[in-house]
């Protein structure tokens, strides 16, 4: 059964700051940006690489016993964020503390080598997908009892007798028949489970899940999930569970984080988060789950477009441009000019499109992201009327209220934005949520 | 091995016949090459058989089956050492060429960056020189060090056929190393050794069976060349057919065709061979190209007549083939 | 449903007894084994199952997009056409423009190279071969409105679109040539929540504007709860249960579609159920029911005799016998109807 905290004593989202919480694994404004080489042209030119901030200043606390939910689409860095706890991506900054049950903590953003393969007894990791974990041309005996080879842990005789027992803790029983098999002779299910075997046996104490459960069919997930639940109580163990799916998250966390773009937008207790979702993300996402429940009526106001692009997040708050309940301080900038303009020429007959496109010319100018940016080619007045057009279709678009003003500049218009405000984690409720409408210091 | 055997005999078609005639012919020439003292009536560089020397350009003859050369050689002799001499040649040269090769590959592709850079540089600039003039240079540098003899000749080669191996498990390696259980790998903590040897290893050496046949089909014909022009294996060291070509060539404008033939033959024999064993090797383990001989799906039903169907070539999609 | 009997005038797809069965080592794989349903005009059908229970089999044989070796049997009606009796080239001709095609992952049908308009200049060439240029232009920057992307990017290439906008472009190449019918297999399984729901809405404009047919095949009940009006249930080949999908979801009537559903983690899971077992071998499936052997309330005649389509109250055909026996019009002695004895299934044998 999972292990629900009581609310009164949670306190979501700090660090391990006042001695009450056991925290096992402690990120401290971790980024991990990564340098896109430019395409071959950029480079000729010398011109800048781009940075890919795939974690974005995370900082979070995850407490011993406790599984904690890292909820994100693809593009959100909960992948990059899982590998980075083990030290298989590079922290560019901030930092990953181990505080082990006996001995000191260990730093795991500053370790390297020999130092960092150490870790690996204590910190392990669960892929998402079984067949591709496994080495295809080792046998099961051999591929989970790997880890205490490489660790020089027990010799052949006792890794045999471990490797048996843990196959049989994971439910492979009897542990002979599965010894000297081979990953393709295995189901889907089956396969996971020897991943998980390899990860428990050498008695860690945090586990990395990521994504275990998506590729397995329906019928079986229920079966891994139970089975991580058991090990969790068994073995001491604390959960690190990544995954897409809200379902599953609900009910198998204790507390969960929402990430979007590389920074946490939401984390709480389990039930809170779902019974009062804060953040328009989390609302959003939790109205969009697809349930099997036909007399659940599909909800309308969903965002529009898609998560951005990592290399050039949106200013402000990384959500505005998709964000229905956005203020005028949310980071408005040309690029959802440009966003707005696009969606307005889908809308309209294609003589009008000509007509329009015509007078505003070339939309590569708005691709910067400025807050204050020239529109349009045909004239101020007719820039103007086409602006009036596009606002009168949706009167209640987010945008309008964060344009400051609009002048007459050369050919056309100069349209300025109020600058943007990249909310902090605040304290909401019984959650921390990155969002303005939820102001600071506002309390309970 | 059983299971290689299943799968080789389990090829269809033209695949097949190609890999067991190049079979049938290469274990031809194994045999001369193990039996050779039992096989060949003289030595490869006797020229007196009981105190006599032996007539020069003898027509072959119940004696001599395939005559004898201007050095007063038995060429049949000739032939059947030069067996062993090309196959030892060939299988050192081979066997060198991966045990260099093959590790160099490894480690460029795990390493990447600089370690990269530089191998694959050398690599290619070895790979970009004419192989025959490559081993010329080979066979001249080594003269020096390690005289003219089978070893020289296998060394020579080395150099040649190294860039191939590379390459090939380079860039496979490359490929692999992304693989999510190298990744899972990591995160159990092994270090970079251990991830090439278990890891790496036995999924990245797939072609190389391959492109040792091919490999060493293009050896022989490039010791050939070199004995051809007198820079490879003397004849007293050991039989080497190119050499002998040589020596026939003046005799063959006289008229006089059998010291040519014979061992131009057995050249031309052997390399053959070789190659559709490689190609057969390919098409049979390849798993792109891999043909089953399975009967096309029929619906038994007693008002329906079973449609027959001549046999048809399938993709094999069993468990070990899936792409 | 009687309309089975007497199909209905406004059916786009007929299939009756549908085999699909593949060439392999040991014999025959019997991967769709005797289907029949149909999908009438502006219907959307549901096709749901997990892995291995023959959907995607199901959604290529409509299309004949097959390997070699693999055989079709049966009856396939498509626009009034024989499908299964149809010569390579007619089949050919009606891919892609009559029966039109979405699949999962978009990249490997947009080729890199060739810009969108270029997609839709070869779709339009190829199926309506006389039409001008000024008119393919027009269709094109129509189709691509209807799902939401802008006349700016018409020229640009595919890999300057997102995953979500790919699949859009998907769409819209298919509907630019107006198809009766559409199979969309797994066409949200890798996007993501958000963007599945902007695809759902995509393929419900297409219903409405143009009255089209689709088979939607996924192994996500939810999307078929959203999304469907009818749905299949598959396992091991063959279509356990059909019908009205608001229907099918309150009252499942197959053992395996309630189990499907129990185990079906959702905002509503308060514990775990799973089913034990792995589906069965499709080379050789088991005898009577194909699911008698993982089946909770399977009977001694579940292993003996296959159960026949049967339209239950509610209006969902059923093939199974605890259904039937529970609506009183099985028929069965008590021996056939006693509890069926069978191992425990264990780990070894699980999916």
């Amino acid at each position: 059964m999972p292990t629900k905290p009581d609310l009164t004593l949670d306190r979501p989202g700090d660090g391990a700051a006042d001695g009450v919480v056991d925290t096992v694994v402690e990120l401290d404004d971790l980024s991990v940006h990564y340098q896109l080489a430019g395409g071959a042209l950029a480079r000729l030119f010398g011109l800048g690489a781009r940075t890919v901030k795939a974690v974005d200043g995370v900082t979070l606390g995850l407490r011993r016993g406790e599984v904690l939910g890292v909820v994100g689409e693809s593009g959100s860095g909960k992948t990059t964020l899982g590998r980075a706890l083990l030290g298989l991506a590079p922290a560019t900054a901030g930092s990953i503390t181990y505080r082990p049950r006996e001995g000191r903590p260990r730093i795991v953003s500053e370790l390297r080598g020999a130092a960092l393969r150490r870790l690996r007894t204590d910190l392990q990791m669960v892929f998402q997908d079984p067949s591709a974990a496994l080495n295809p041309s080792m046998t099961i005996a051999d591929a989970v009892g790997d880890p205490l080879r490489i660790h020089g842990v027990a010799k052949a005789p006792e890794r045999r007798r471990l490797v048996a027992e843990a196959l049989e803790r994971v439910g492979l029983t009897p542990a002979d028949r599965f010894l000297g098999k081979y990953p393709s002779d295995l189901s889907g299910g089956q396969k996971q489970r020897v991943v998980i075997a390899r990860a428990i046996i050498l008695d860690p104490e945090v586990l990395i899940a990521d994504e275990p459960i998506s590729m397995l069919d329906m019928s079986v997930r229920a079966k891994i999930l139970e089975l991580m639940l058991g090990l969790k109580d068994d073995l001491g163990l604390s959960y690190v569970y990544i995954t897409h799916d809200l379902a599953s998250a609900k009910f198998f966390c204790d507390r969960i984080a929402i990430m979007y773009l590389g920074r946490v937008v939401e984390i709480g207790p389990t039930a809170e988060i779902f019974a009062h979702p804060r953040h328009p993300y989390t609302q959003a996402l939790l109205a969009a789950i697809p349930e099997p429940d036909p007399d659940r009526a599909v909800a309308r106001d969903l965002p529009r477009g898609e998560i951005p692009d990592a290399a050039a997040p949106p200013l402000g708050c990384s959500f505005h441009p998709r964000c229905p309940q956005a203020t005028p301080t949310c980071g408005w900038e040309s690029r959802d000019l440009r966003a707005l303009l696009e969606e307005h020429w889908t809308r309209v007959h294609p003589d009008q499109y000509a007509a329009e496109r015509a007078v505003i010319g070339d939309l590569g100018g708005l691709d910067a992201p400025v807050t204050s940016v020239e529109l349009g080619t045909g004239g101020a007045q007719k820039v103007r009327s086409i602006l009036d057009r596009a606002r009168a279709e949706n009167a209640e678009e987010p945008l309008w209220q964060g344009v400051e003003a609009v002048e007459d500049a050369g050919s056309g218009v100069r349209v300025r934005f109020h600058p943007g405000v990249d909310p902090a984690l605040r304290r909401a409720g019984g959650v921390d949520v990155a969002c303005v409408l939820y102001p600071e210091d506002a309390g309970e | 091995m059983l299971k290689l055997a299943r799968r080789l005999w389990g090829t269809k078609g033209l695949a097949r016949w190609i890999l067991l005639i190049g079979i049938i012919i290469t274990a031809l020439f194994v045999v001369l090459a193990i039996f050779a003292p039992w096989i060949a009536p003289y030595g490869f560089a006797q020229n007196r058989a009981g105190g006599v020397r032996l007539p020069k350009l003898a027509h072959p003859s119940g004696y001599f089956p395939f005559g004898t050369n201007d050095q007063f050689y038995d060429i049949y002799s000739r032939v059947v050492w030069g067996s062993r001499t090309a196959l030892e040649v060939i299988v050192l040269s081979v066997v060198f060429s991966i045990v260099v090769g093959v590790p160099l590959g490894l480690l460029s592709g795990y390493a990447g960056r600089v370690t990269d850079k530089v191998l694959v540089f050398v690599m290619d600039a070895l790979y970009a020189f004419p192989s025959l003039l490559l081993a010329i240079v080979m066979a001249f540098l080594l003269n020096q060090k390690v005289g003219n003899g089978v070893v020289a000749a296998a060394l020579s080669l080395t150099v040649v056929y190294v860039p191939q191996y590379f390459r090939v498990v380079r860039n496979t390696t490359v490929s692999v190393r992304e693989a999510t259980f190298v990744e899972a790998a990591r995160a159990l903590g092994a270090g970079p050794f251990v991830i090439m040897r278990r890891y790496l290893f036995g999924n990245v050496v797939q072609s190389v069976p391959v492109i040792g046949t091919l490999n060493a089909a293009d050896a022989l014909g490039t010791l050939a060349s070199l004995g051809f022009l007198g820079l490879g294996i003397q004849p007293t060291e050991a039989s080497e057919w190119g050499y002998d070509l040589n020596r026939a060539l003046d005799d063959a404008q006289a008229g006089t065709w059998w010291p040519a033939l014979f061992p131009g033959l057995a050249i031309v024999l052997l390399i053959t061979a070789l190659t559709l064993v490689g190609e057969g090797l390919n098409e049979s383990l390849n798993p792109a190209l891999v043909r089953r001989r399975v009967k096309p799906a029929t619906f038994d039903r007693e008002d329906v007549p079973v449609l027959a169907g001549d046999e048809v070539e399938v993709p094999d999609l069993s468990e070990g083939n899936r792409p | 449903m009687s309309a089975l009997q007497h199909p209905a005038s406004d059916a786009v797809v007929t299939a009756r007894d549908l085999r699909v069965w593949y060439a392999g080592p040991k014999g025959p794989v019997r991967a769709v084994d005797g289907v029949t349903f149909e999908v009438r005009k502006g219907e959307i059908l549901g096709l749901v199952g997990e892995s291995g229970c023959g959907k995607s089999t199901l959604g290529r044989g409509l299309l004949g997009l097959l390997p070699e070796g693999a055989a079709r049997d049966g009856s396939l009606v498509v626009g009034g056409r024989d499908v299964l009796s149809m010569s390579a080239k007619e089949a050919r001709r009606l891919r892609g423009g009559e029966l039109g095609m979405i699949f999962q992952e978009p990249l490997t049908r947009l080729n890199p190279l060739m810009r969108v308009s270029d997609h839709f200049a070869e779709t339009l060439k190829v199926h309506e071969p006389r039409l001008p240029r000024k008119e393919i232009e027009r269709r094109s920057l129509e189709a691509l409105r209807v799902v939401g992307i802008p006349p700016t990017r018409f020229r640009a290439y595919p890999h300057e679109f997102s995953g979500g906008m790919r699949q859009r472009i998907m769409i819209a190449l298919t509907l630019v040539v107006r198809p009766a019918f559409v199979v969309a297999d797994e066409p949200t399984t890798a996007l993501d929540v958000l963007v599945e729901a902007q695809i759902i809405r995509n393929l419900h404009t297409l219903r409405a504007e143009f009255d089209t047919a689709m088979l939607l095949i996924t192994h996500n009940l939810g999307i078929v709860a959203e999304a469907c009006d009818r749905v299949a249930v598959m396992y091991a080949g063959r279509i356990v249960e059909i019908g009205d999908a608001r229907e099918v979801f309150r009252n499942p009537q197959h053992s395996y579609t309630r189990e499907l559903l129990r185990s079906t983690i959702s905002l509503e899971t308060d514990g775990l159920h799973y089913i034990d077992g792995a589906p069965p071998d499709l080379v050789a499936p088991p005898p009577g029911c194909r699911f008698h052997p993982r089946c909770p309330d399977a009977m001694v005649v579940c292993a003996q005799r296959t159960p026949a389509d049967k339209v239950l109250a509610g209006g969902s055909r059923v093939a199974c016998w605890a259904a039937e026996e529970r609506a009183g019009v099985s028929g069965l002695g008590p021996h056939e109807s006693a509890p069926l004895e069978r191992e425990e299934i264990g780990v070894a044998d699980e999916a």
